[in-house]
This record gives C-alpha cells, structure tokens and sequence, in this order.
C-alpha cells in the first residue's frame, strides 16, 4: 500500500485504517469493516461519477478489507477502471488488485486484458512494466493466450527500453512455466538468444534466466546459446574490475551473472567447436588463476563473490567431467578451502569434493585429502560441516582406505550427533560390506556398529549380516565366536541378542568344542538376556533354542524346562505362548532325524543387491549414492522378523510342509522356480498357456524366414546369428514366454522367471519329424563385453531327441551388471544326415531385471527432475506401427517390467512408468515415459535412468515395442 | 530459483515475506516459523547454508534483523548470500537508518526487493538501477 505521505495521502484510508486499529474487539472491526463496505457501496452505485483519486482511495480501503481476511466480491469493476488513468498512482493501485482479487470472470478478463493491452502498447516504460508485472503475478491460462504472443516481440524489439526488456524476460519465463505449450518461441529463438550479446548487463542478468529454463527444455534449439555465453563470460572475466562499473561488486566484475553465464552452460555438454571451448577452458583457468591471486579487498564480500564464481566455474568443470587437469586444478582449490577459516567455504568446498570423488580423473586426487576430511569430522563445530565430511570420506571410498575410513566413521560414530546417527550406521554398513575383503572385518564392523550405535540400527542392517554370514562358510566360526564374546557384555544392545540368537542358533556348534562356550554356557547367556527381550526378541530367541535341541542333544532337558515353564507356556503373548507349546512339542515328540530335517540349517540367501542401500537412498535421496532411485518396497522381502518365523515353525510342528526349512526369520529362501515340464509329444504350444496368440502369430512369422534361408548350414562352426534374430528378439521384450523359434524341423519354444538380478529359462526343443535328432547339442555364449555383464549357466541336453518328442533345458541367468547385446544360443543337430546349425538371439535383454517402483505424481516429478543432466536422457520420437489401443500399451508397458503409474502424468493420454535394474553390481532407478499422438500416429518416448547406457538400451528396446 | 526471502526481527517475528513460489496464506506461517527456528539456533561460526526439507535456506544477520532465503539447487549459495548483502547495502543506501526505517516503509523495501528480485529470479544487480523507480515515485510524490 502506497505511504501515507504528504502529497499524495489518502486520508480517508488512514483515518479508516486507525479506526480499525482501534477497535477492542473482533466484533467491533467485523461492524467498523460493514460499515465501510456500505459506504463504499453506495458511493460506487452513486450517480456521481467518482474522480479517479476517490476510486483510487475506496480500492485501497477493499483491499485492506481483503488484506484483513474478508470476502471482498465488488469493486473489481472500479479496479478494471483504474487501470485505464493517467496516473501512475491510480494504475499501480488497479493493477495491485486486479492482481490479488482477479477472478475467471469472463466479463472482466476481457476488461483486464484491454488495458493490459493499452499499457503495453504505451510506450510509457513504467505502465509496460506495471501491465507486464501484472501477467506475471497473475500467470492464468487466459493471460497466456492473450499475451504470450505479444511479450517476445516486446522482449527483442530495438526500441524497447532496458528495464521494460528484463520484466518481459521474466515474464515470459513466468508464462512458459505455467503453460509451455502457449509460449512458441520458434521465430523469436534466435533474438531471445542473442540478448546474450545485450549491451546492457540488468537485460543480460534477466534474459538468462529465461534462456536457461528453455535451454534446459530445448536444449537444441538454444543450443547458440553456448558460443554467446561463453564469449560474454569470457568479456567479463577478462575485464578489469573499473570496467563494468556499477555491475562491479567489491572489485568483482558482475558476479551474478557470471554465475548465471556458468550455470546455463551446465545444460550443455562442452562445446564441439574448438575455438568456442578453448575460450570457455581459458575463462576457467583464468578463474582458477584469480583464486590464487592476492585479493583486492580484504572485505569479506569481495571474496565470497570471487568464490561464488569460483564454485559454480568447478560445478561446470565436474560437469563436463572431461578435462583431468582441470578436474585437478578445482580439486586443489577446494583442498585449500578445506582449510579455510570461513566455514561457508568449508561447507560448500566439502560439498562439491563429493561431487568430484566420483569422476575417474579427480578420485585419487580427492583421496589426497582424506586426512584432513577425517579431522573435519573430528573437530567441524558445525553439524552440517560435519554432515559433509561424512558425506566425502563415504564419497572418496575405495578398497584402498576403507578400513580407515570405516574405522573413522565408527569412532565418529560414539560422539556423533542424533540426527545424523542413522545414516551413518547404513554408510558404515554398506561401505564394510562392499569393501571387505575378508569378512571377519565385516562381522566385526557391523557387531562394533550394533555396540556404538544400536538404537540406529535398522533391521535391514542387521538382517544383512546374518544373510552374509549364512551365504559364507568361512566367516560362520569366526561370528559364531565373536557375538558369543560380545554377548558377554552385561549391557548389551537388543539388537546384538536378536544376531547373537540368530548365530548361536544356526552355528553354535561350530564353538561349542571349547568348555567355555560349551552348549549350556552358550544358552545360558543366550537365555540371561531373554527377560530384558522384546517380544520379537524373544520370539527368535525361542527358535534359537529349538535349534539348539537338535544340535546339541545334551540341552533339550534344559531348554525344554525353560520352555514349560508358566512363563512361556503361559505366556500372555500368543505368540511366544504358541512357540513355546509347540516347540515344546515338537521337541518332544519329532524323532532325531525329524527333528534335524526340520531344524536344518538355514540354506544360502538369494545373492543380491544390499537392501541396506536402498534404505541409505530413501533416507538421503540421490546423490549420495550412486544409484539414483530406489525400491520402496524391497525391505518386503526381508522383513517380518520374529513374527513370520512364527509361521514357520507351526508349519514345521504340523510337518505339513515337506520342506519346512526353519525359516527363522522369514526370509525367502531360493525355492526352485516351479516350472512344469510338460510330458514328450504334447503340442508344444500347451506349455504357454498364457502365449497362445502370440505363439501363433510367430509362427505366421516363421514361414518367411523358411522360405529365405536354408535351414542346412554345413559347417561344425556355430552359425552366425539369423538375420531375424534380432526381430525375434524384439518380440520377446515385453514378454516372457512364447514361441521363439521355429521351422519346418525344430520347433523352439521359451519360458522364463525373472527375480531380482537373477533369472531362469526354460528351453523346450520339439521335434516336429517323425526322425530322430542325433547329435544333438546346444551351447550358449555370451560374446564379447557380454561375458562380464552375464552370468549364464546351463546343463547339456540329451544328444538324442526322438521323433515327436520334446527337451527341456534350463538355463540360468545372473545380471551382474547393466548390458546391450544378448547372449547367443547355437543348436547342432544331425537331421537324416545332414548338419543343421542354427544361431539365434537368447531374449534375455535388460529390461527383464526390472523391479516395478510405485511412486506417487511428486515423488516422480521430483526424480524425474533429478535426472536432468542430458546424457541421463534418451528420447525417441517414431512412428506407430501398431495400433494405439490403450490396453494394448498397457499390457506392453507392464510386461516390460515397470510399474504403470496411474494419475502421475497430467496429460490422461500419457503413460509413465517406474522401475529399478537390479543388477549385481547396482541398482539402476529408471523412469519413462511414453506421449502418444493418436493424430500423427507417433509416440514419443523418454527414458531418465541414473546410467546413460541403460536410458538408451531400454529406450531403443522399447521404441520396438509400439 | 528463489523461493522466497524474509525478513525477521531476533525475536523471530516476521517482518517482510516474499514468496515466489505458491505458498497457501494458510501455512505461510508455520513454515515462517519453522525455517526461522532454524536459523536463529545456529551460532556465528556456523555455516550459512542450511538444508530445509528439498530445498536450502541462506541466512545473513545484519544486528537484529535476519533476512533468509529460500533456494532451490539450481542456485549459488554464495552468489545469494551477497545478493543479500547487496540488498542491504541498497536499503542502507536509500534509509539512513535501516533497522527501525524498513518497519515503517514496508511497501518501500517491496518496490526495492521487486527490483532487485522478479519471479524468483535475480533481475537487477546495479545499486542505482534499483533505486532509479524509487527515486521517481518519491519526485512524483513531492512534485504532488
């Protein structure tokens, strides 16, 4: 509201407002507000017209009602007239309302827009930047497409004045946030670009932020932006700081624009031209120089502003990731600033070191500076500083110094402060894992992590170490021994017991040869630890003492009174009252090999990917990790602790279930996946039930390839791959089992199970003739590259298949990690004599080791955001060649693995989907997203992932698909 | 791009808001509150920069008066701590006495951030640019 000043003062509203200051209660301003509203009613339907000065007051007064939390609902006409004064005070009032109190009535917007219209065709600067103001606080719909059109020739026009251009600039930016598909920029690109080359800073400073949104949209159509950026860059760093006067800031020249000129060129890859990137690589070694000269002002913003550019120079040379001598260089700087006595240059210095561990040229330069992180995380009196250097020394991690940094961050860990503890026991956690050597380290690591920190430590940690030590038999003597040592404590961590009970339980005997932790001794300080238990606590520790039963005979008279006794058997919680009355039982009755089948040892967990990393991503979000997204729901798996474990021992004490198994603590076990293998002769196309039409439509296929290549091939070399190979494969990307291969001899047909990083494959090989096949034999290789990407195992099949009968073979698939080719499949047979040597494309592509994600609309938008740098992208636009039915995309979109997001996309048309590769060596978030035109019978189609290989391969796998 | 930026007094009342980014009036306070906690906790040679839900806060005392602003990461931490300084420097320039003169003239220090700030973005950097429409009003004003 304008000032109550002596010129200009609206008395009316100061008296008005006082009033209302006055009042002693909330009645007494509800009546004094009433009051007001009537009379300005009856002034505005009065018959004298109003001079523009009242109209000017009265508006004031309704939007101080407004203001105050009142409904205004008249007075917007007389707003909509002021906007058309003289004045500037009586506009600047008008367009203040009109921007709090506009409303979609049609009536008015027409109004609105008229006089939006005048001012901008004014020529007067301050009613153009007062209407231009206007579009941009209000930024509807309805503004957009009066004006979207009008405001780039305002922006590029010769004769508009400088501060006009920049409120143009951002208020076009303002529009093409809200509605992008209003703002057509094509015929003005060119000129917006070059507003680079603007003679006036404030324009340049103001037109960046519009050029850097689009940019980052349209990427190639602003791509001249990069060679005027980095010449307007290049002007200003090279000039003197006398040069650009009052864009100076303490003896810097424009700092904030070159900040904004460092940023824009980070939407970019580094320039192809060669002129063009030897001046950017100068500017930046001048800005590396200038860090190292003496400053001119000793005032602490002339450094801060030197540095700004100085961050956000590195940000682009990590960025680029391209240059290791200037990779080096910016690792030197922020080395310096690690030591810096100003704790803003410590922070971020740490802050952008984490980003520069993981480019391959600065790591060991990074590592360098390891001692001087660790004594950061030592004496840092700022947690946040302190966060960082955690952050870092996770960062810099390597086989080389891991046991240093782990043991840092443990010790840190004693004095570490609540907030953070939990994100350190996972870092610790996943770094003891991922770089142990010998696992006795690790056990002792995590048992160290569980004493520190034990109220931190999540389930996930601990059920991991425990998979670890059961999927390790050299580690499990060496555990055995060591949580019976830790248990000694007299104090000793909840979660310490649940291990101890789980390990005991499982490897007790491997310990129980020394009288000091013999049998007894090892329950009893088991069972000392019991009364003090949680209830799911001692629900595993019950399971722990039936397994001791069965491996040491010589405690079931012990565990057996214990498990009578009222305050089990008894028990209040049915749980543990089930367990104890059960294995009471079972012990009682199960004869020795009963009981041992039962009681078996656990069988080796699925290898896969550390849910404990999933868990660190969901905590910190990307960025800390390497992989980018993960999977809300793995934890699923493990979960359940002592409570499913419930299940299964009732299962184990009915013996209904042959294999019982013992699953203490509910977790999966790898149950051979339960494919039926049909009987020889059947109809092959039986086995897929769920493939019928696809089974036949590949047949109709087969017929072409017949008649263009002859099935004999005389040669004991395998085949090259058939021309339709990779035709064949496409088929099978969003499906799983099928028809694969078939002529007028063999018929091959496929089914396949995928489950986190691993999968199985079926092979059904028929025999359509009446002849036997001899010699027959089939190999799978995986060539090149491939043999590190993939695991494949597979058993030789019988080297006779009878007329009209069927072999199966199985083959088993590990992703280690992400890859493009698929492994090749050569089948040999002898057919009345002659050789048949045929090649084909296994369907094992990458998008079969997807695990669907659900996220919500935010949770998308928000990665998808994340995974903006242009190499994490890849986009198709092609042409359908398919047609467009919704359930058909669907169906495709489901069997490609990920999940199908409903209501995320705000275009019903569009689908997006979520997913993680899960592969041995990461976990790979991916989000896509497919636009179809049913007009132009094209689709588009985008997919971010945290790896550039895998945006790609899915991307091109998938354009296939439609 | 910014968010917003306030002002607040040592006892953590909020003296000016800028939002540019859609905030209901609702929870404008709340969020005031709880981002002001955060800052007037910390000590003097704590850094800066604070991490706020998705976004960062940077905060710069100047005697009683706090003025914090929120950022997304696609801006510079220290390039938006000196805007702030710069900002001051601006109100110094134009009020003798900035602390007690900004309480008075509120919609002043709005025309001044408006110039400076537009949509979240950083428009203005030339201390007498942004005083320059100031300057006019108060012309116009006297001229009355």
């Amino acid at each position: 509201m304008p000032a109550v000043s002596k010129g200009d003062g609206m008395r009316g509203l100061a008296v008005f407002i006082s009033d209302i200051r006055n009042c002693k209660s909330k009645e007494a301003e509800i009546k004094r507000i009433n009051k007001e509203l009537a009379n300005i009613r009856s002034k505005f339907k009065g018959d004298k017209a109003l001079d523009g000065y009242s109209k000017k007051k009265y508006v004031c007064k309704l939007l101080f009602i407004f203001l105050l939390g009142h409904d205004i609902d008249f007075g917007h006409m007389e707003a909509v007239n002021l906007l058309s004064s003289n004045k500037y005070t009586e506009k600047q009032i008008g367009y203040l309302f009109i921007s709090v109190l506009v409303n979609s009535n049609s009536e008015l917007i027409r109004l609105i827009n008229n006089a939006i219209k005048n001012d901008l065709s004014s020529r007067n600067p301050t009613f153009m930047c007062l209407a231009l103001h206007c579009i941009a606080n209000v930024g509807s719909r309805e503004m957009a497409e009066a004006f979207a059109g009008e405001i780039p020739r305002i922006l590029v026009a010769g004769d508009t004045m400088d501060s006009v251009k920049q409120s143009a600039a951002l208020c076009l930016l303002r529009l093409y946030k809200a509605s992008p598909d209003l703002v057509l920029m094509g015929e003005w690109t060119s000129r917006v670009v070059h507003l680079l080359n603007d003679q006036h800073m404030g324009v340049v400073t103001a037109a960046i932020s519009l050029i850097t949104c689009l940019s980052s949209k349209n990427p190639d159509e602003f791509k001249t932006c990069v060679s005027l950026a980095v010449s307007r860059l290049s002007r200003i760093v090279s000039s003197a700081s006398t040069d650009l006067q009052d864009y100076t800031y303490y003896f810097v020249p424009a700092p904030w624009l070159s900040c904004k000129l460092l940023r824009l060129l980070q939407c970019y890859p580094p320039p192809e031209d060669g002129a063009v990137k030897g001046r950017l690589v100068e500017c930046l070694e001048t800005i590396l120089n200038k860090a190292q000269e003496p400053p001119k002002s000793k005032k602490v913003q002339h450094s801060n502003a030197k540095n700004a550019i100085l961050f956000e120079a590195i940000s682009l040379i990590i960025h680029y990731d391209s240059e290791p001598n200037l990779l080096v260089r910016a690792c030197n700087q922020l080395g310096q600033f690690l030591q810096h006595r100003e704790t803003n240059l410590r922070y971020l210095a740490l802050e952008s070191m984490c980003t520069l561990a993981s480019s391959e040229f600065s790591h060991e330069a990074v590592k360098t500076h390891i001692e001087t992180v660790i004594n950061a995380l030592k004496t840092e009196r700022d947690v946040s500083v302190r966060q960082r250097a955690a952050d870092l020394l996770y960062a810099m991690c390597d086989r080389s110094n891991a046991k240093q940094i782990v043991a840092e961050m443990l010790s840190y860990l004693e004095t570490a402060d609540y907030s953070i503890r939990e994100e350190m026991v996972l870092k610790v956690a996943i770094l003891a894992e991922k770089y142990a050597v010998d696992y006795s380290w690790y056990v002792d690591t995590i048992l160290n992590l569980i004493r520190i920190a034990g109220d931190y430590v999540s389930e996930e940690v601990w059920y991991r170490v425990i998979q670890i030590v059961i999927n390790r038999d050299d580690v499990q003597g060496y555990a055995a021994k060591t949580v019976f040592e830790a248990l000694q404590a007299p104090a000793c961590h909840e979660n310490m017991v649940k291990v101890g009970g789980y390990i005991l339980g499982e490897f007790g005997n491997l310990i129980a040869g020394d009288p000091r932790s013999s049998p007894l001794v090892q329950f009893n300080l088991l069972h000392s630890k019991f009364h003090l238990c949680s209830v799911p606590t001692r629900a595993l520790l019950l399971s722990a003492y039936i397994k001791f039963i069965n491996l040491f005979p010589e405690t079931k008279a012990t565990i057996q009174e214990v498990l009578r006794s009222d305050s089990q058997i008894r028990n209040s919680d049915v749980e543990l009252q089930q367990r104890a009355v059960e294995y009471l039982k079972l012990s009682s009755i199960a004869s020795t090999d009963v009981l041992a089948t039962v009681l078996e040892e656990m069988p080796p967990f699925p290898e896969r990917e550390s849910s404990i990393l999933a868990k660190l991503k969901k905590k910190k979000g990307p960025g800390a990790v390497t992989v980018e997204l993960e999977d809300g729901k793995e934890r699923g798996e493990l979960n359940g602790g002592g409570d499913r474990g419930g299940d299964a021992a009732i299962a184990a004490s009915n013996a209904s279930t042959p294999s019982p198994s013992a699953d203490l603590l509910g977790l999966r076990s790898t149950a051979p996946v339960s494919g039926t293998t049909p009987s020889a002769g059947s109809l092959l196309v039986d086995v897929f039930s769920e493939a019928g039409p696809s089974a036949t439509s590949a047949g109709v296929n087969d017929d072409g390839f017949l008649s263009s290549a002859p099935p004999t091939v005389a040669s004991e070399d395998p085949a090259p791959p058939l021309p339709e190979s990779d035709e064949l494969l496409n088929k099978f990307v969003c499906k799983n089992n099928g028809v694969l291969f078939e002529n007028q001899l063999l018929q091959i047909g496929i089914k396949s199970e995928y489950r986190q990083n691993l999968g199985r494959m079926y092979l059904f090989y028929g025999n359509k003739t009446s002849v036997q096949f001899v010699s027959f034999n089939t190999t799978v290789s995986c060539p090149g590259e491939l043999q590190s990407q993939l695991n494949v195992q597979t058993k030789t099949v019988e080297p006779l298949v009878e007329g009209g009968a069927q072999v199966q073979q199985v083959i088993n698939i590990e992703c280690l990690t992400d890859f493009i080719d698929a492994p090749l499949l050569n089948i040999k047979f002898r057919y009345g004599g002659a050789l048949q040597n045929i090649s084909l494309k296994l369907p094992v592509t990458i998008n079969k080791f997807f695990q669907p994600t659900e996220m919500a609309a935010a949770d998308f938008f928000q990665r998808w955001k994340q995974l903006s740098q242009p190499q994490q992208e890849a986009q198709k636009i092609f042409k359908a060649s398919h047609g467009m039915d919704t359930e058909v995309l669907k169906a495709k979109l489901l069997g490609l693995g990920t999940a199908l997001l409903e209501n995320v996309d705000p275009n019903p048309e569009n689908y997006v989907c979520a997913g993680v590769i899960q592969t041995k060596a990461q976990q790979v978030g991916c989000l896509l997203r497919l636009e179809p035109n049913a007009q132009a019978q094209m689709y588009r189609l985008t997919l971010r992932s945290s790896k550039d290989t895998v945006s790609q391969r899915v991307c091109d796998l998938l354009a296939e698909q439609f | 791009m910014i968010k917003f930026l306030l002002m607040v007094n040592k006892q953590g009342q909020t003296r000016l808001s800028k939002y540019y980014e859609q905030v209901d009036i609702e929870k404008r306070p709340s969020l005031e509150t709880d981002v002001v906690k955060r800052c007037l906790s910390r000590k003097k040679e704590e850094c800066s920069f604070v991490e706020y839900k998705d976004f960062r806060l940077v905060y710069r005392q100047y005697a009683a008066l706090f003025i914090v602003v929120g950022i997304s990461d696609t801006e510079n931490e220290l390039s938006i701590y000196e805007l702030v300084h710069n900002f001051v420097e601006v109100l110094d320039k134009y009020f003798s006495r900035v602390v007690s003169s900004i309480m008075f003239n509120l919609d002043k220090v709005h025309i001044i951030i408006d110039e400076i700030i537009q949509n979240g973005h950083i428009v203005e950097t030339n201390k007498n640019r942004i005083l320059a429409p100031l300057l006019a009003l108060d012309k116009m004003a006297e001229a009355h």
